[in-house]
C-alpha cells in the first residue's frame, strides 16, 4: 500500500467523474482594466447577460448542497464587479471557500487588512515575469507595478502565504529563480501555470510558449522544487519526462473541475471555452447540479479514453496525452498527442498539419478600441484561434 | 493485508480523536474527500469504513473504538491505524482536549 499505489487508484476514481467538482473556476466577469495578451478568455468588456448579484448567490447556495469545498474566481478582473467582496463574503458564510484570482489593481491596504482576516479567503496575484520589462510586454503598462503594490499591501497586512500566479512563457522561463525569490520576499508562494493557446492566447501561443529546452528546464526546476511550488496540476504533459510532478497528473475536464464563466455557461475546463465543450448552463431547469451530473458531454468526458494515437507511445501512462484544450486550439485530434509533447510527437503533427484550419475560440470580449498590445514577435502566419484559462482547479491538491 | 504487520508507531488508537472542525468531509463512491480550509489541503478516505471510522471519531472513547463500531477486526486495524495517522500528521484529525 505505497503512496503511489494509493495515488494510482484514487486517479482511476477520479476518471470517472465526482459527484460534484472538488472545486470550479468560475469566472464572475468578462470586465477588465487590463487586456493580456494570453487572457484565456478573451477578456475586457462586460458581458450585458452577467449573472446578477441573485443569481451568483443561488449559484452559491448550490454549491454548498453540493459541498464543493471551494471555488477559485477568476475572470475578467472580478474585483472590478460593484458586488465583487459581498460576492465573496457570501460564499464564505455558506461554507464555500474563496481563492480569487486577481491583477491587483482593487488590493488597497484596507482590502489587504480585511483579506488577512478571513481564513476562508486566499488570493493569487497575476504576474507574468520577475521585471516590469517581461511583464508589462504580455500583461500591459504598469500591470507590474499593481501587482507588486497589491502584494506590498497584503504582506504588510500580515497576510501569509497568498500566491503569486505565473503564466511560464518563453521570455519568463529562465526567471524562474527571480520569480521564486519575489515570492519570498512577500512571504507568499510561487504558483506557475501552463502557457495554454486559448483566448487570444492562441494569437500569440506560437510565440510564447516555451521552446523544447525551456521545457525541459522547467521539469528539471520543479522536480528540484516541487514541494514550494504549485503548479496547479498544469503540466502534467511534462510527466512524459519521467518521474510524475506532484499533483493527479489528470486531465480534469468535467471529471474533477469545470467552469462557470460570467454568463453561467459551464465548461468541462476553463481553458476550454468553446461549444465543443459546452455542458450546460446554470439557469437551466436543475440549475449548476443537473449540469453537473447529467450533461452528455460530461457522461462522455468520464467514459475510459482512448490513448489514440498515444497509446503505443512509453509515455502514455504518465502523461496521459497531456491537455484537450491544447490539443483542441492547435487543431490537433483530441485522442493524439499535446503539442508540447515531450517527445516531440505534437510538434511532428502540428508541422504536418501546418495551414489546416483551426477551431475559433468562443466569444470575444476584448476591448474594441484598444488594440491589445502584441510586442513580442511577428503574428504567426498560420490562421490561429482566438481564446484562454490560467488555473486549474486542482490547484493546490497533493495527493 | 497480513495479520504479521509490524506494531504502529506514531498514532495512538487507545486516545480519543476528532476531525479537525475546519474540515469539511463530502461522501464519495471511493470513501470521501476531506478539505481542510485552514490549511488549504484536500485528502481523501479511500474507503467507506474509513469515512464510517472518521465519523465515529468524535463521539468514541478512543480511535480503536470508532473502529470497532465500524466493524473493523483486528487483522485490518493497523492499516486503518496508518491511514489515522497519515490524517493526524496532515491535521485532518486531532487529539480530542487539544486546542
Amino acid at each position: 500500500m505505497t503512496q503511489a499505489g494509493k495515488t494510482l487508484a484514487l486517479v482511476e476514481q477520479f476518471q470517472y467523474g465526482l459527484d460534484a467538482p472538488i472545486c470550479l473556476t468560475w469566472e464572475l466577469t468578462y470586465a477588465c482594466n487590463l487586456a493580456c495578451v494570453h487572457c484565456l478568455s478573451s477578456s475586457g468588456r462586460r458581458d450585458p447577460r452577467e449573472l446578477t448579484t441573485a443569481q451568483c448567490r443561488a449559484v452559491i447556495e448550490e454549491l454548498e448542497r453540493m459541498q464543493v469545498f471551494y471555488v477559485n474566481i477568476g475572470g475578467g478582473e472580478p474585483t472590478v464587479r460593484p458586488d465583487f467582496w459581498d460576492l465573496v463574503g457570501y460564499a464564505t458564510a455558506h461554507h464555500v471557500g474563496v481563492k480569487f484570482s486577481t491583477n491587483g489593481v482593487k488590493i488597497t491596504p484596507q482590502i489587504a487588512r480585511r483579506l488577512a482576516g478571513s481564513d476562508y479567503v486566499d488570493v493569487q496575484i497575476s504576474l507574468d515575469g520577475a521585471t516590469a520589462e517581461v511583464n508589462d510586454a504580455v500583461r500591459g503598462p504598469g500591470s507590474y507595478a499593481t501587482a507588486l503594490a497589491a502584494m506590498r499591501n497584503l504582506a504588510e497586512a500580515g497576510f501569509k502565504g497568498f500566491k503569486i500566479s505565473v503564466v511560464v512563457t518563453r521570455q519568463n522561463a529562465g526567471q524562474l529563480d527571480d520569480l521564486k525569490a519575489i515570492a519570498e520576499e512577500f512571504g507568499a508562494q510561487l504558483r506557475l501555470t501552463r502557457l495554454r493557446p486559448s483566448g487570444r492566447g492562441a494569437d500569440v501561443w506560437d510565440e510564447l510558449h516555451p521552446t523544447a529546452a525551456q521545457q525541459r528546464q522547467l521539469y528539471d526546476w520543479l522536480v528540484a522544487r516541487g514541494e514550494q511550488v504549485l503548479t496547479g496540476d498544469s503540466f502534467f504533459h511534462l510527466a512524459g519526462y519521467g518521474e510524475a510532478l506532484p499533483g493527479l497528473n489528470l486531465c480534469g475536464a468535467g471529471r474533477v473541475v469545470c467552469l462557470i464563466d460570467p454568463v453561467g455557461d459551464v465548461y468541462a475546463c476553463p481553458f476550454a471555452i468553446h461549444e465543443s465543450f459546452l455542458a450546460g448552463n446554470v439557469r437551466g431547469p436543475g440549475g449548476f447540479a443537473a449540469v453537473w451530473r447529467d450533461s452528455e458531454l460530461f457522461a462522455r468526458l468520464r467514459r475510459p479514453q482512448t490513448g489514440g494515437a498515444c497509446q503505443a507511445c512509453s509515455a502514455y501512462d504518465s502523461c496521459r496525452g497531456g491537455c484537450m484544450a491544447a490539443k483542441f486550439f492547435t487543431g490537433l485530434p483530441l485522442d493524439g498527442p499535446d503539442p508540447e509533447c515531450v517527445k516531440g510527437h505534437g510538434e511532428r503533427t502540428l508541422a504536418a498539419a501546418a495551414g489546416a484550419p483551426v477551431p475559433r475560440p468562443f466569444g470575444n470580449h476584448s476591448h474594441r478600441n484598444r488594440p491589445v498590445p502584441v510586442t513580442i514577435g511577428p503574428r504567426p502566419a498560420r490562421h490561429r484561434p482566438d481564446r484562454a484559462c490560467d488555473e486549474n482547479p486542482l490547484a493546490d491538491f497533493r495527493p | 493485508m497480513s495479520t504479521e504487520a509490524p506494531p504502529l508507531a506514531g498514532f495512538d488508537l487507545d486516545r480519543p480523536w476528532q476531525l479537525h472542525p475546519q474540515v469539511s468531509v463530502r461522501p464519495e463512491r471511493f470513501g470521501a474527500l476531506l478539505y481542510h480550509f485552514g490549511t488549504r489541503r484536500l485528502s481523501f478516505l479511500k474507503s467507506p469504513a474509513l469515512l464510517t471510522v472518521v465519523r465515529e471519531l468524535g463521539g468514541a472513547p478512543s480511535a480503536r473504538e470508532a473502529c470497532r463500531r465500524a466493524g473493523l477486526t483486528g487483522a485490518e486495524l493497523p492499516a486503518y491505524a496508518a491511514a489515522l495517522g497519515t490524517l493526524a500528521s496532515s491535521q485532518m484529525i486531532r487529539e480530542r482536549g487539544e486546542s
